[in-house]
């Protein structure tokens, strides 16, 4: 393979740094390599990231292998695109059957951060719809299934037991290619923990507007999706965003009128609409590179679960959250179910709530205080956003810590497949 | 009636973005090509894209006894079949200059292989009156320059064997396009040195698409190339062997 020198930056665009990256275009370039693969660096923070050493473009492997038909079984290799795999398989009556919030991630990345969707509490996480991953272990290609001691450890390991190269996926049935989307105007916090405790909706996901205070705190948007055959005019045209945008394009007084405005979209008494499925599950990715909006200097995502018990410790960060004035528009709450395929996945029963905020020194020291309320809620935080976060923090959300590294040390003894995210957060060094 | 593509080179990552494209049109494959795993993996997701058809073939340029097997099958089939050229190798200059030995080579599998092939499976276009070719050369072979003449050598001979073929497959209805990619980002380019005016693959599939539809004789893609191109040739030579570029 063929190296090339890049700086590479998290979604977040907060944390870079420069590796050796190489790209390869056929399975058989793989053979013997012992270094991190990466997809599209979706994940915010540095988890994508191995500064000074060498990382793997798993994006040109993207190729969809085998649909059994019958069964929903689909075999991918694992540089393909989430929203390309829905996009093709929704007219054979088949989707994913967990998506993240960005169809531009891999499915390969999908199972490194073990990621959810917004049917986590009914559907559970996406390695809950594996079968089989295809992964390079000591320079070696083979397939494990949910038998192998390594399973558990790769389904949300940040990368660390080996190259995923291919897997597959179980399919759910999808019987079309749009959504009923039932959105509904939510006054306060009590209103939202509680339609989002009845609903029963397939997809679900609240909307917060992060910059209202007092009796509107946790004020937004529940919004309830159905899989549907309804039909749909022809989307309109992707955007992009062709430059750094100003220090002032999301300061306070214009995220509070954005999401006045926004609150005010939906009517008083809710509405029910058709929306395309990528409109729906990605809501994001019309608008190309929309990470440039924060500038320069770029953004952190705050986003942690806490048990159900524990609600009203998010409901204190929120608090915390409007009063600072340091909120971006881009604020979600989501009910979580029990669903986690792996020893270090994000999800556990309970809520979660995930804030993006401007890369400054007073939201990096409002986000410190927030890791440490989940902590003490007995909650965690999501390596995929995360860019903040100490090593000591870290030990405390993640019990099965321990099991992981045993895990990860015999599958990777040299420590090959270490990232920037897994020193910053100590990840493999025992306590 | 479905027209048939046999790809020559069917693991390039500019074939591959050319056959999903054309995958959705409905079109079948014979993918022809070397790593046989990796062409079986690029079949799968043709058929799954919406190929009735697409068989892994081995090909090797420099092999012409692997020829024979392609030009039966091509054969057995009904309706249009049509060839895509996506073959070639550019060694880094400094190697050939080491080995002049691997000129043949290059020449091969840029140049006469795929030419070979081409001659070979032309009667039976001629005769079915249907049918397109697609040949992909590249801007290097419209001036030879320091640092690739090998290979530009070789593609400036390709470009040259298409214009005849053009010439000679147009009086039978057979559409033959040369393409002139300038730099793409690809696993040839990766690496290398930082190029001006580059391209993806996706885009240079799509110039394809479009300049068969208007049945082009040849493109460039980027567009842009066409242009640059046009000034590079008209430097006079007593200036241009003093450039280094």
């Amino acid at each position: 393979m063929r190296w090339k020198e890049m700086e590479l930056a998290g979604w977040g665009r907060a944390l870079k740094s420069t590796a050796a990256v190489a790209r390869p275009e056929r399975r058989s370039a793989l053979a013997g390599a012992a270094a991190p693969a990466i997809g599209n660096r979706r994940s915010y923070g540095d988890a994508a990231l191995n500064g000074g050493g060498k990382v793997i473009d798993m994006t040109r492997l993207d190729r969809v292998l085998e649909l059994e038909a019958a069964t929903g079984l689909l075999r991918v290799e694992a540089g393909a695109r989430i929203g390309e795999l829905a996009q093709l398989l929704a007219p054979r009556g088949w989707l994913p059957a967990v998506m993240p919030g960005t169809g531009f991630a891999t499915v390969g990345g999908c199972i490194a951060m073990d990621v959810h969707g917004k049917n986590h509490h009914g559907a559970g996480s996406f390695g809950m719809h594996l079968a089989e991953i295809e992964l390079i272990v000591g320079g070696e290609a083979r397939p494990i299934g949910p038998d192998d001691p390594l399973w558990r450890a790769t389904i949300g390991g940040l990368g660390q037991t080996g190259i995923i190269t291919a897997a597959t996926l179980r399919l759910i049935p999808a019987k079309g290619r749009t959504m009923r989307v039932r959105e509904q105007r939510v006054e306060g916090w009590d209103e939202h923990i509680a339609l989002l405790d009845s609903s029963d909706a397939s997809y679900t996901v609240g909307w917060i507007d992060a910059t209202a205070t007092g009796a509107r705190l946790g004020r937004g948007i529940l919004e309830e999706g159905e899989i549907s055959d309804a039909s749909l005019p022809p989307a309109g045209r992707s955007r992009k965003v062709p430059l750094d945008a100003p220090g002032f394009a999301l300061s306070s007084p214009v995220v509070r009128v954005f999401n006045a405005a926004y609150y005010a979209r939906v009517p008083a008494q809710g509405r029910t609409v058709t929306r395309a499925q990528a409109d729906f599950f990605f809501p994001l990715d019309r608008i190309h590179d929309w990470n440039r909006l924060y500038g320069k200097r770029g953004f952190h995502q705050f986003q942690c679960v806490v048990p159900p018990a524990q609600k009203d410790a998010l409901r204190d960060m929120l608090r915390a959250i409007a009063q600072s004035g340091l909120a971006s528009p881009l604020a979600v709450l989501k009910r979580m179910g029990p669903g986690r395929a792996g020893m270090l996945s994000f999800p556990m029963e309970g809520y979660t709530l995930a804030v993006d905020f401007p890369n400054r020194a007073a939201a990096r020291s409002l986000i410190a205080a927030l890791e440490d309320l989940a902590i003490a809620a007995e909650g965690r935080i999501y390596f995929a956003k995360d860019s903040l976060a100490g090593a000591a923090q870290v030990r405390a959300m993640y019990p099965e810590l321990a099991d992981w590294q045993a895990a990860v040390s015999a599958a990777d003894p040299d420590r090959a497949l270490e990232t920037d995210i897994v020193r910053r957060l100590r990840l493999r060094d025992p306590a | 009636m479905t027209e048939t593509w046999i790809i020559l080179g069917a693991t390039s990552s500019i074939a591959r973005a050319f056959i999903r494209q054309e995958a959705a049109n409905g079109s079948g494959f014979l993918l022809c090509g070397r790593d046989m795993d990796d062409i079986a993996a690029t079949a799968a997701d043709a058929r799954l894209r919406g190929a009735p058809m697409a068989e892994a073939m081995a090909f090797d340029a420099r092999q012409p006894d692997t020829f024979a097997p392609i030009l039966d099958r091509a054969a057995s089939l009904s309706g249009a079949v049509s060839v895509a050229v996506f073959v070639g190798s550019m060694p880094e200059q400094a190697a050939i200059d080491a080995d002049p030995a691997m000129i043949a080579g290059v020449v091969t599998d840029s140049f006469t292989g795929p030419a070979q092939f081409l001659t070979a499976i032309a009667p039976m276009m001629e005769t079915r009156g249907a049918g397109r070719v697609v040949g992909v050369g590249s801007v290097a072979g419209d001036r030879g320059r320091l640092g690739n003449y090998v290979y530009g050598a070789s593609k400036a001979g390709f470009a040259t064997y298409l214009s005849g073929l053009r010439n000679r497959l147009g009086r039978s209805g057979v559409h033959v396009m040369t393409v002139k990619p300038g730099p793409v980002d690809t696993a040839m380019t990766w690496g290398g040195p930082k190029q001006p005016l580059s391209t993806t693959p996706e885009v240079v599939a799509r110039d394809i698409a479009r300049g068969l539809a208007k049945r082009r004789n040849v493109i460039y893609t980027a567009g842009i190339w066409r242009l640059v191109m046009a000034v590079v040739r008209a430097i006079p030579e007593p200036i241009f062997k003093k450039m280094t570029f």
